[in-house]
């Protein structure tokens, strides 16, 4: 992934949960960044509207790390990206 | 302190337009979850509900009041009717002053406040009609079985999201239990259907894209359901002295809060509601031969609920059958306390076990007799109706046979 889009993922984890960025990594887990299942609901809902992307339920529920969640949003982008050449 | 017996019980939901029909489809395990009718497809995500299919407003209400009745309220007048009808009691004036009605509702008018915030933003209408604000309120119910009936008691409204209906029943079965009260009609209703409502339930993730498996394996979510029930409630005396036909008494109520979070569930919190509603009816786990679970059909819902069952129950729940007839009326928010009370007594009037539907197999987490697909003819004495709601709030009823 590049590094610029992990920076902006981590951008609207940090936004969104108001925790100081340099607290978040893409190593950092959910349980260390103290993140529900609501908050990480949350933290979809927050990424689909800054990526414009629709995440589904199913992938919703699976994600526990900041990695996992960029991951997601980078295969949802290029498959975009593919659909619309 | 008195015995308070349930005599007359009024239901609208997806499972038909009245008791009845809900009692036949509940015995034959039929679903009544459908493909959404009241919304645009692709308005959102999921595409099935439980919905009052067959219901038109003008089959019920002169067209006049459907201009400040939202249909939550008329959900509620409706099944108020059907209860009363069913009790058959004579109504003295001194009776309709010492009646209570307590009603509990989750959405209230949010149905009508959408259209409204439509007009507003979208259509640039810059007048609201006067009957607005009576439309939305959430005792707008309550206030409409009052003055339709002519009931002059204590009459309010009791909002905790999926736990209203039963905080409501509870309210008014200790009022009748005390002496505060001769009489009470209490339930539920709720009307959710409508963009922005649906809106905000897909932004939770916790509605299911096919139906609704409650306990199942491969269960993703609830399904959305409306509706209301009601129910007669009167002190056990007065009903035998006046030969009223008793569905069953109604014996405890449990309440407590997870004191925990705003949406995830903790077992311990619903475990203290159980064994409160068993301390409040003075009887040993052991008596319990079934319980109409929350059962929402969710991931984190069924589990939690499994796990509060077994901590209270101990070896008796292998013994204990637990079913969610969300399965078939969908979740109905405010009014699904009062349904799944009406469903629970019903089953032990009747002696028929509502099953849990759509069940595909069991999840290891939710280890339970869930009654799968089928009803079962089996007399029971006493039963519990779980009912937890958002915000941590849990509420449960107990029931015995008479």
């Amino acid at each position: 992934m590049p590094e610029d889009f992990q920076a902006r993922v981590i951008g609207v984890i940090a936004q969104t949960q108001r925790i100081p960025i340099e607290t978040v990594s893409i190593d950092s887990t959910f349980e260390e960044l103290k993140i529900d299942s609501l908050d990480g609901i949350n933290l979809i809902f927050a990424l689909e509207n800054e990526f414009n992307v629709d995440i589904p339920d199913e992938d919703a529920r699976d994600v526990k790390s900041v990695r996992q969640m960029a991951q997601g949003v980078a295969r949802l982008l290029a498959a975009k990206a593919q659909g619309a050449a | 302190m008195r015995r308070v017996a349930v005599t007359g019980i009024g239901v609208i939901s997806a499972l038909g337009p009245d008791r009845e029909s809900f009692a036949a489809a509940l015995a034959a395990g039929t679903s009544g979850i459908r493909p959404m009718q009241s919304v645009e497809p692709g308005t959102v995500r999921f595409s099935n509900a439980a919905e009052a299919l067959g219901y038109r407003v003008l089959d019920h209400f002169e067209e006049k009041d459907t201009l400040f009745l939202d249909r939550f309220a008329q959900f509620a007048a409706v099944a108020a009717r059907e209860a009363i009808r069913d009790a058959a009691l004579e109504w003295s004036a001194d009776l309709r002053a010492r009646t209570a009605i307590v009603t509990g509702t989750s959405a209230g008018g949010q149905t009508s406040q959408d259209e409204n915030m439509r007009d507003l933003y979208e259509r640039k209408q810059t007048r609201f009609s006067p009957f607005t604000i009576p439309k939305i309120m959430s005792n707008a119910g309550a206030s409409r079985i009052s003055f339709e009936q002519g009931i002059s008691g204590p009459v309010y409204t009791i909002s905790t999201a999926c736990a209203s209906a039963t905080h409501a029943i509870g309210q008014a079965f200790w009022m009748i239990r005390s002496g505060a009260v001769e009489c009470a009609i209490a339930g539920g209703s709720d009307a959710p259907f409508s963009p922005g409502m649906l809106k905000a339930w897909e932004g939770m993730r916790v509605v299911s894209p096919d139906t609704c498996r409650p306990f199942s394996k491969d269960r993703k979510g609830l399904i959305l359901g409306e509706g209301a029930a009601m129910l007669v409630m009167e002190p056990l005396e007065h009903a035998q002295a006046r030969g009223a036909h008793i569905y069953g008494e109604i014996a405890g109520l449990g309440m407590s809060s997870d004191a925990h979070h705003i949406t995830q569930p903790l077992p311990e919190g619903a475990s203290r509601a159980l064994a409160a509603a068993l301390a409040d009816a003075r009887i040993a786990p052991e008596a319990i031969g079934y319980i109409n679970a929350h059962g929402t059909g969710t991931p984190a819902n069924d589990p939690t609920e499994s796990a509060a069952i077994r901590s209270v129950f101990g070896a008796h729940e292998s013994k204990l059958m637990v079913s969610s007839t969300k399965s078939m009326h969908g979740h109905a928010l405010g009014a699904a306390g009062a349904i799944e009370a009406a469903a629970t007594l019903l089953a032990l009037s009747r002696g028929v076990i509502p099953p849990t539907a759509n069940y595909l197999g069991p999840d290891p987490a939710c280890d339970l007799d869930v009654v799968p697909n089928t009803s079962r003819a089996v007399g029971v004495e006493w039963a519990l109706s779980n009912s937890f709601a958002f915000g941590g709030l849990n509420a449960v009823l107990a029931f015995r046979r008479l």
